[in-house]
């Protein structure tokens, strides 16, 4: 049961790091690895097109990792060597679009639905307490009362 | 005031409608490609033969022409192949870029299946379909006379295609001075 439990944690220890990025990828220098694997976490695999380039193994994914770390490598910043890649395939490489006119109604679509619909409710729930508000008519203050004493006969 | 309130949900629901009719009827694997209207980035590949010229970027101007990348391991590329052999029988330019595999065999494919091609170059490491923006082969792009990518096929062209597609462009772009 111990070597069951040894060999699981161990698989799932290794299971989360994982990836495609093959050794002969990585570059010496672990700081910059390190840049290139996050920014690759962020660049969409255009062959399979819901995975990030480090996590698929399609060949051409691995042609890109290559190709940010050789720009990473070449002192390019973050920001130049993400573009160098947006300049061949367009903001569709972004696996978070940027914010801009053709993506407003993407980032803030959201926000507006709910400050809509807030109001919406708030509007609905201030018409429903001024009817709550309203006071009891003779009548009714009758009515209560004699509710009120057939309770307490029980 | 209260009446065009009650109208605003179905105003809002016939908004989303028009949003997924238009949106879900579009194909997302078909990417726009960000060389239209720009001229073509320079390469120069290695023939497939060991006699032949090779291809270099500056060979596409002169003429309208279609540069078509493909690779002995595609399958729809041998789907696309008899159409690219009519189209060169009509006397279509095309060059071809054998992309990610060793020139030798690209050229025994073409030796196997025809060729098509004015002259074709061998792109082994990817790098000059990398920087056309080639996400898959095969892919089509069509060039103008003075080098500017004007349109780009994503996948093989159909007779289709040609007929409805690429081949109006060609003469329009002939009729270009």
């Amino acid at each position: 049961m111990r070597r069951f439990l040894l060999i699981a944690a161990t698989a799932l220890a290794l299971s989360g790091s994982a990836r495609a990025v093959t050794p002969d990828e990585q570059l010496p220098d672990p700081k910059l690895e390190a840049r290139a694997r996050a920014l690759s976490q962020e660049l969409r695999c255009l062959v399979c097109q819901n995975q990030s380039i480090d996590d698929s193994a399609a060949p051409l994914a691995h042609d890109l990792r290559v190709i940010l770390r050789e720009r990473i490598a070449a002192g390019d910043t973050d920001k130049q060597a993400v573009d160098y890649l947006v300049r061949r395939y367009g903001d569709f490489v972004l696996l978070r679009p940027p914010f801009q006119a053709d993506t407003w109604a993407l980032w803030l679509g959201p926000v507006a639905v709910l400050l809509l619909g807030g109001a919406g409710v708030a509007l609905y729930m201030r018409g429903r307490s001024r009817t709550a508000e309203s006071p009891l008519t003779a009548a009714d203050e009758a009515a209560a009362a004699q509710l009120m004493m057939r309770d307490e006969g029980d | 005031m209260r009446r065009l309130l009650a109208l605003l949900p179905v105003a809002a629901f016939v908004i989303v409608l028009v949003g997924f009719m238009v949106g879900l009827r579009r194909d997302p694997s078909i990417l726009p490609s960000m060389l239209i209207g720009k001229p073509l980035p320079a390469f120069t590949l290695a023939p497939l033969r060991a006699n032949e010229a090779g291809l270099a970027s500056v060979d596409l101007a002169g003429q309208p022409v279609l540069l078509n990348v493909f690779a002995s391991w595609c399958g729809p590329c041998k789907e696309e192949h008899p159409t690219l052999l009519r189209l060169k029988a009509e006397g279509v330019p095309i060059v071809g870029l054998d992309w990610k595999e060793d020139a030798a065999d690209g050229a025994r494919w073409l030796d196997a299946n025809g060729d098509p091609y004015l002259r074709a170059g061998n792109d082994r490491t990817g790098r000059a379909g990398i920087d056309l923006g080639v996400s898959g082969v095969p892919e089509t792009f069509v060039v103008d006379r003075r080098g500017r990518v004007r349109y780009r096929q994503v996948g093989a062209i159909t007779p289709q295609i040609w007929a409805e597609t690429i081949e109006p462009l060609m003469a329009r772009l002939k009729a270009e001075s």
